[in-house]
């Protein structure tokens, strides 16, 4: 069971009337890493998320979840999930909600009776316990909903979204909480739109557009791989620009400002040795990282948000 | 593995009675019951002041006309609360989105719908319990009398509360609350309209209502269920020779009944069908 991929899918699909949500998804998720899931507004990521947790039936493709077809619920067993809108019974308190979610769980009662403080707690909603979820504000809400996500020690912890809500601290435990994670083992499947979340956190990440997979790629081979480099220089001839066309394919000229997107540094130094043997006067170079939303828009592009 | 059924039912359970819902259902039953005990007595006592010395056959004919007419209350009340309470459980529950924490724990479908099935059934046998038994209790107390077979009476007033609400669930697994309102009071009133055209029907002896009356009870068979409650508990005098809203004279046969159960196994299998294939 463990050798088997946290999520598989191969062409999944998913068609409303004739409204193609997911095109052709095939995705690989490693036990253990932290994989987010990033695509516009629309590209179908909350539709994935929800085929993967039997929620929905994909039209057509196939995938399993910790070694279960989709849809069987014994993969759901070992699955903690916060929905992108957290929506629960709130008539009921704090500790009744996750005691619900525990005996789904069919967690034995002496466990939950445990679990159940301490999970109040790491979320920082102990003093909250017997209040009911009807008096909690967005952000309680929320926390309360990654607790029950947590209940049933989950190999695979699937977040739809879990920061929408949350003010800069709530942030910051959910930070906190996918790194505690990580640590222990544990697979989380984040789907955000908040980029600098995604950066701090992810171990891998995919992109979608129109639900189909763009690019999977490790993340810190991305933000180290490419970077940009800012040149403020005079006497920059058009002839020598052009020569840039070299080493970059993606360069704007503004006056004295240069800027070229790199695959890497190791071209840096002769690229100063060219601009000045061309006669250009050098006045600052600054070679920068490019950051997951320059990637993002370079990937995904500005048309497909609807 | 262990099944989630009963939590649901817990769950439902709970809820209705953490949202007053069973409590206001309760309360005003209390109420029903005060109200009903206070005219019974006032009729009672007129009775058998004006009457003297009448046989005593006479004032249990009166009697149980009282009782009939509680208990048509209490059945009409009962079915309210079968629908009210269901009728936005699957649906609403699916529009506000709290279904899906409960879908992607490791669950089926099903058991969501029978937990909530059994949760209702079990609110609902308690209120009628209380309303029917209360109606019954009233007039023992205040006169001494008992119905010829008040037991199966209350038994076919609890399944028909219950035939509803799987109705009530079959529509909720596919439509809106409102359209599921609409459908589930639609076929109600098909059926009350139906049981009265059948009784006029028998009355005068034509046999084109008697049969639209059972085609309506085919299409809903709620009120013959209703109609046999009835009949189980009714004065043999009045089934002989009176024709009054609370009695009847067509007097649906066995085999509806067995036919009523299988509209009700078939519709709440039918809603676990759908509500298992359905999008969340």
């Amino acid at each position: 069971m463990p050798a088997s991929l946290a999520i598989e899918t191969h062409g999944l699909r998913k068609v409303y009337g004739d409204k193609v949500a997911v095109m052709n998804l095939s995705l690989s998720v490693e036990r253990g890493e932290v994989f987010g899931f990033l695509g516009p507004n629309g590209a179908g990521k909350t539709t994935v998320v929800k085929m993967l947790l039997g929620l929905t039936r994909p039209t057509g493709g196939a995938g399993t979840l910790l070694g279960s077809p989709l849809g069987d619920h014994h993969g759901r067993a070992k699955v903690g999930f916060l929905p992108e809108h957290f929506r629960f019974h709130d008539w009921l308190t704090a500790s009744e909600f996750l005691k619900l979610h525990a005996d789904l769980y069919h967690m034995p009662a002496t466990v939950s009776q445990q679990r159940i403080p301490k999970l109040l707690d790491l979320v920082g909603l102990a003093p909250h316990a017997t209040k009911k979820l009807r008096q909690f504000s967005k952000g309680m809400l929320q926390r309360i909903g990654l607790a029950q996500a947590l209940l049933n020690e989950p190999e695979l912890v699937i977040l739809d979204e879990p920061t929408s809500g949350l003010d800069p601290v709530g942030r910051r435990l959910v930070r906190d909480i996918i790194r505690d994670l990580r640590q222990r083992g544990t697979t989380v499947f984040l789907n955000s739109h908040l980029l600098s979340e995604v950066e701090i956190t992810c171990d891998r990440v995919a992109f979608i557009k129109f639900g189909e997979v763009l690019q999977v790629s490790p993340l810190q081979l991305l933000l180290e791989g490419e970077l940009s480099v800012e040149i403020r220089a005079r006497q920059l001839s058009q002839g020598a620009i052009a020569g840039l066309s070299r080493w970059s394919r993606n360069v704007r000229a503004d006056g004295e400002h240069l800027t070229l997107t790199l695959p890497g540094e190791a071209d840096i130094p002769a690229i100063n040795r060219y601009l000045v043997e061309n006669g250009a006067e050098i006045y600052s170079l600054q070679p920068q990282h490019v950051s997951l939303e320059d990637l993002f828009i370079e990937i995904v592009g500005t048309d497909g948000g609807l | 593995m262990k099944s989630s059924v009963w939590t649901i039912a817990r769950l439902t359970f709970r809820e209705a009675s953490r949202r007053w819902i069973l409590w206001v259902a309760l309360l005003l039953g209390v109420l029903f019951l005060v109200v009903y005990g206070i005219g019974f007595n006032e009729i009672q006592k007129d009775i058998t002041r004006q009457t003297g010395e009448q046989a005593i056959l006479e004032f249990n004919e009166i009697y149980n006309f009282l009782l009939m007419a509680g208990l048509y209350a209490v059945n009409f009340l009962t079915i309210m609360m079968a629908v009210l309470t269901s009728v936005d459980t699957l649906s609403g529950e699916i529009s506000s989105g709290t279904i899906h924490t409960l879908v992607s724990k490791p669950l089926q479908r099903w058991e969501i719908v029978i937990g909530k099935w059994i949760g209702f059934a079990g609110m609902l046998l308690l209120y009628l319990l209380l309303m029917g038994g209360g109606v019954l209790l009233t007039a023992y107390l205040l006169t001494g009398y008992v119905p010829p077979s008040p037991l199966s009476g209350i038994a076919l007033m609890a399944f028909n509360a219950i035939l509803l609400l799987s109705v009530s669930l079959l529509g909720g697994s596919i439509l809106s609350t409102l359209a599921n309102g609409v459908l589930v009071f639609g076929l109600y009133g098909i059926a009350f309209i139906g049981g009265w055209i059948e009784q006029f029907g028998s009355l005068l002896n034509n046999q084109t209502a008697i049969n639209i009356g059972v085609v309506c009870s085919l299409i809903m068979p709620s009120e013959a269920l209703w109609k046999r409650a009835a009949y189980e508990m009714q004065s043999p005098v009045a089934a002989a020779l009176g024709f009054s809203p609370f009695t009847t004279n067509s007097v649906p046969s066995p085999l509806m009944i067995v036919y009523a159960g299988i509209y009700m196994v078939v519709a709440l299998y039918v809603a676990v069908r759908l509500f298992s294939r359905r999008d969340l």
